[in-house]
């Protein structure tokens, strides 16, 4: 075995021991030693991941050597380590981006315990990608939904204490519904390792009587999580949550933490339920009813929206439901198809969420619509990196969004029946159209004549480099899509 | 269906109790009845769980007087899960109740209903 097939673990332990040394650095070395940090892991996962691809297979890490049924083990593929990639870049850009705006928004005493929070983050979002055993899976996405609440309030405003408790409560409701599914998968196979899991579960899925009570148990994990990622009709918490945080934390909050929910039910399906069973479920249809209704709700709010990041908010409760859709036209392009849009979608949000506060703080620090008027022409790198972010969610060819609408627009025409093909097809088109209106209105505002000509904006040192680095990315899974739809089509074959 | 409710009465119990606790934390108003109906929740699943563990007649599997068949012992799992999900469900009402804290010294109220009224009218609005 090579020495890379620690690093997974080291991802982990490494995060979380270093989320108790932030606590005890002073705020600005906390910040400094964070961004490092980000540093080492971004290469430690790069490292993973060609490893994994050269070998053509995953690797299973078993932890204090305890062979399969017992223990606890780590499994890493290409797949995985794609993910957990994407997931260390964005957010390293936003909290390079975002940290002028953490010293504005946050008491300076408290800065280092802002740092130590997105330290465990990261050591739950990897814990989530990497583990193979569903009970480790629960606690961290209990970590996970602690440290979103914790980087949501540590600005001390009304607002954001009123949506913390809002997003708060919804995540228990979804945390409690997973924990009582992983409990009665638990009663159902025995085994908390998903590979005994699967094993188990292909057994039992072939009596007819014990279906219904899988059925049901897969039922409620998938409420769960879809409660936590805010899939229609749980999304309406999105616009007060990110629209109140500091920029980098809603930027993390939108792009990565309501994803890594995803993913952790993509790996359910996938490792635990395993893939031919789920099929046979009802629940798939559900979830592509429900990502079209997201769709479609999530662009009407955001027309609506008067504030400019309650329309990028919901936005992303549309952007989700495209998620869902995906994994509910199923078939491996439809799952690569999902996950090309966690990526893309993950890049662009992030893009805009670090734009929109540079474009409030010209305007007399609103972010309503009537004052951002010319505020592109006040702040012209913001406004620059907005218009391509917004170029890339109404989906113009060569961003990221444009490729990944051809997936779904693929996947469904390869198998999906009529009545879908229609549904899909539709909603596509529709949510094109209402997602052209909200931001080219958006892009016509703040670049239309300047009332306010003598205000400009500060010039701020290390923005413009993490948000080239978004760009490009996008531009990246855009240009090359195939690349990127091969990568994850080969982690999906890996993943069963 | 009756009579299988019964065998299972402690898994009835325990699904009955985590409805009580999903309904009180989803419809409530008051931010501390809601917490409470969080820790009903989880108990129920708790219940769910230590009831999974627990076969009569049988002990905790530690060897004491060389009975080795695992046909007198049970699972020590579930009780394991039971311990790591209290602590999780302890600190998660510890935040809440921190949160709770800071939104009553802002408001005067735990409703959350009036609450959401009264940020409406904030300068903080932008």
């Amino acid at each position: 075995m090579s020495f890379v097939t620690n690093f997974p673990l080291f991802t982990i332990v490494l995060s979380l021991f270093s989320g108790v040394l932030c606590y005890l650095l002073k705020g600005k070395a906390a910040r400094k030693y964070t961004f490092i940090y980000e540093i080492v892991l971004i290469v430690m996962v790069g490292a993973v991941l060609v490893y994994t691809y050269r070998e053509g297979g995953s690797f299973t890490y078993v932890m204090g050597e305890f062979p399969a049924p017992w223990g606890n083990e780590i499994r890493a593929g290409v797949l995985e380590s794609v993910m957990a990639l994407l997931f260390l870049v964005v957010m390293r850009c936003s909290l390079s981006a975002g940290y002028r705006f953490v010293e504005t928004d946050i008491d300076e005493s408290k800065t280092s315990l802002y740092y130590s929070l997105i330290n465990l983050m990261t050591a739950a979002l990897m814990a989530i990608i990497w583990t193979n055993d569903l009970f480790t899976g629960y606690v961290f996405v209990e970590i996970l939904t602690l440290t979103s609440c914790g980087i949501l309030i540590v600005r001390e405003l009304g607002r954001t204490t009123l949506a913390a408790v809002r997003y708060m409560i919804l995540n228990l409701l979804g945390s409690g519904l997973f924990l009582l599914g992983v409990v009665l998968l638990y009663n159902l196979t025995g085994n908390l390792l998903m590979v005994p899991m699967q094993q188990v579960i292909a057994e039992l899925a072939e009596d007819p009587a014990v279906m219904p009570v899988l059925t049901m148990a897969v039922g409620i994990l998938t409420i769960g999580l879809s409660i936590k990622s805010g899939l229609f009709p749980f999304h309406y918490w999105m616009p007060d949550t990110y629209g109140w945080a500091t920029p980098a934390s809603a930027s993390i909050l939108s792009s990565l933490v309501s994803k890594a929910y995803i993913f952790l039910l993509f790996k359910i399906y996938y490792r635990v339920i395993g893939i031919q069973v789920f099929v046979r479920m009802p629940i798939r249809d559900i979830l592509l009813v429900l990502g079209i209704c997201g769709i479609v709700a999530g662009s009407v709010n955001a027309i609506r929206a008067n504030n400019i990041n309650r329309m990028v908010a919901f936005s992303s409760a549309a952007q989700i439901g495209y998620i869902y859709m995906g994994i509910g036209l199923g078939g491996i392009i439809g799952y690569s198809a999902a996950l090309f849009h966690i990526m893309a979608h993950a890049l662009t949000k992030s893009q805009l969420f670090l734009t929109t506060p540079r474009l409030a703080e010209v305007s007399g620090d609103s972010l309503k619509f009537k004052e951002l008027q010319g505020s592109a022409l006040r702040d012209r790198d913001a406004g620059v990196f907005f218009t391509l972010a917004a170029l890339s969610m109404i989906g113009i060819p060569i961003f990221a969004g444009f490729a990944s609408k051809l997936q779904f627009g693929l996947a469904a025409a390869e198998n999906a029946s009529m009545v879908k093909l229609v549904m899909v097809m539709l909603a596509l088109a529709v949510s094109s159209m209402l997602n052209a209106l909200y931001f080219i209105r958006t892009v016509i505002r703040i670049y239309a004549e300047d009332p306010r000509k003598d205000v400009r904006a500060h010039h701020r040192s290390g923005y413009n480099v993490p948000m080239l680095v978004l760009t490009a990315g996008n531009l990246f899974l855009g240009l090359f899509s195939w690349v990127a739809v091969n990568l994850l089509q080969t982690g999906l074959g890996m993943f069963s | 269906m009756i009579e299988h409710l019964l065998i299972n009465n402690e898994e009835a119990a325990a699904i009955i109790l985590f409805g009580i606790g999903f309904t009180m934390l989803l419809f409530q108003r008051n931010l501390i009845k809601k917490l409470i109906g969080m820790n009903i929740m989880d108990s129920g699943v708790f219940l769910f769980l230590a009831s999974m563990g627990y076969i009569e007649g049988r002990k905790a599997p530690i060897i004491v007087d060389g009975v080795q068949e695992t046909a007198a012992y049970i699972n020590p799992v579930p009780a394991g899960l039971v311990l790591t999900g209290i602590v999780v469900s302890v600190s998660v009402t510890a935040v809440m109740l921190s949160l709770a804290v800071r939104l009553y010294k802002r408001y005067h109220t735990l409703d959350l209903d009036v609450i959401y009224v009264l940020s409406k009218h904030q300068m903080e609005d932008r």
